[in-house]
């Protein structure tokens, strides 16, 4: 999966599954605040995560991750951490 | 009031189904590919609520709680309470059901298969408890009086309206949202179907739901919500809602014995308590609402308590989940609504499938083919497992 299908599948299930409006999801903007997360949300977060790209976040990761270039740029690594494991 | 059942959507759609003396049963197929003895089910629609809730409420909503929510709009629009309304009033809501199954069922098939509990999902947990009705309508309609579950089995709802009843007699509470909400998938009813409770009759599901009849053989599971209003008087004049009836009595009792056999002795207490709070005699009675499930032994004990109660006097007597099925947790709630429809519409709903009676059924006036005729006063009866009984009298709302 190369980092711009990673992106998509982010901004797809932001969509389908938070109800974000798409036009809201810019790299720069602050994830928090976009999404109206409270702590509820961050349990969907894990779900959609590990059902999309198969692996489990732990809640202590999203502390580092504000905006979301944070957030694709974790999923990215994940991602690419976990395909390296399977190569 | 408001419904959402497996005759119809909304009250318009159910009052028609009652009149016509439509089933709602069919034959749901996935469930022998569960290993159910009997696939009959009251089935309904599931509803759409993405636009109208957002995604956290819905996430947080059981199946039971869809149903519910709109059964509850639908009251609200006809008792002309609104938002602002109950923002600026204390309004309450008691609520009967008695489980969340399939919430529950899912979230251990999850937790067995990951092993980690966070995959389960933020919603589950609100949608697991028993109490998912009432915990969810109270925050969406930012309810700020009573916040309780009634859960009594099939009686679980008629107990909510008659406990209702209670707190506005008593002035504790001015309104009240009451109903009762009953799950349909295929989980709930699993261990239900394994007492061999329901009736095998699937060649012909319209047929199969055939309370008092000599052919009866179990009951058929149902589902959905219903919804009333109760209130002060004050209270519905103030905001000029149109009264639809008032409660005037309520009996209930314990039967003291066996968890799933009934008996005579307590249904008998309840319809006594029930005309003795209301301050009427059997012959005030236009019309009764059985609580009837088709099963051989609970209809004859419950024909056997009419009959010792209203003998001579022979009142009209229908069972409407000849056409729904048992809507279990919502019958009581459900069976009300079913029964002001047709005091407003001076019309008896027909017991369908009453062919040919049994020697306690014939013992009663059990209308089989819809009634044309006034109700001025009506009372309805509701049953549960571990003896649970509940009886309710409404009557027409006079200036």
């Amino acid at each position: 999966m190369t980092n711009e299908q990673i992106i998509e599948k982010i901004n797809e299930f932001l969509v389908e599954e938070f109800e974000v409006d798409a036009e809201k999801i810019l790299p720069e903007a602050v994830l928090k605040d976009t999404l109206g997360l409270d702590s509820l949300d961050y349990v969907d977060l894990v779900v959609v995560i590990e059902s999309t790209f198969g692996f489990k976040v732990k809640g202590e990761d999203f502390v580092g991750i504000s905006t979301f270039q944070d957030f694709y740029d974790y999923i990215i690594v994940k991602v690419n951490e976990k395909n390296q494991v399977v190569a | 009031m408001g419904i959402y059942s497996c005759i119809g959507k909304n009250l318009e759609e159910v009052s028609a189904s009652l009149f016509e003396g439509k089933s709602g049963i069919i034959f749901d197929a996935p469930r022998k590919d569960l290993g159910f003895r009997s696939a009959l089910t009251g089935m309904v629609e599931t509803p759409v609520l993405k636009g109208k809730l957002d995604r956290r409420q819905r996430l947080c909503m059981a199946e039971e709680v869809d149903y519910a929510y709109v059964a509850t709009v639908e009251a609200l629009q006809q008792a002309r309470m609104d938002e602002q309304y109950m923002a600026d009033h204390e309004i309450g809501i008691l609520y009967g059901n008695d489980s969340s199954a399939k919430a529950v069922i899912e979230a251990v098939d999850i937790s067995r298969a990951k092993k980690d509990n966070t995959l389960i999902g933020s919603g589950s947990i609100f949608q697991s408890m028993n109490s998912t009705v009432t915990m969810n309508l109270s925050t969406i309609f930012k309810l700020k009086g009573i916040n309780l579950t009634v859960s009594a089995a099939c009686a679980s709802s008629s107990h909510a309206i008659g406990l209702g009843y209670f707190l506005i007699k008593s002035g504790m509470q001015d309104a009240i949202i009451c109903g009762g909400a009953q799950e349909i998938n295929n989980f709930v009813m699993g261990s239900f179907d394994g007492i061999s409770a329901f009736s095998i009759r699937e060649n012909s599901p319209s047929q199969s739901s055939r309370p008092f009849d000599k052919d009866r053989d179990g009951l058929v599971p149902s589902g959905g919500a219903a919804t009333i209003i109760i209130e002060s008087l004050a209270s519905a004049q103030r905001r000029g809602a149109p009264i639809l009836a008032e409660v005037i009595g309520y009996g209930f009792s314990s039967n003291g014995e066996h968890i799933i056999q009934p008996n005579v002795e307590g249904p008998t207490r309840s319809l006594n308590k029930a005309l003795a709070d209301a301050g009427l005699q059997a012959k005030d009675i236009d019309y009764i609402n059985a609580h009837a499930t088709s099963t051989p032994l609970g209809d004859s004990c419950e024909a056997k308590a009419m009959d010792g109660v209203f003998g001579q006097y022979k009142p009209p007597i229908s069972s409407t989940k000849s056409m729904t099925g048992h809507e279990c947790w919502m019958a009581g709630a459900s069976e009300v609504v079913y029964s002001l429809l047709m005091m407003h519409n001076d019309f008896i709903a027909p017991n369908i499938n009453f062919e040919t009676p049994d020697e306690d059924s014939a013992k009663l006036n059990i209308v089989s083919k819809t009634k044309e005729q006034k109700i001025d006063t009506f009372l309805s009866n509701s049953f549960g497992f571990g003896g649970t009984n509940s009886t309710l009298i409404v009557t027409k709302f006079k200036q």
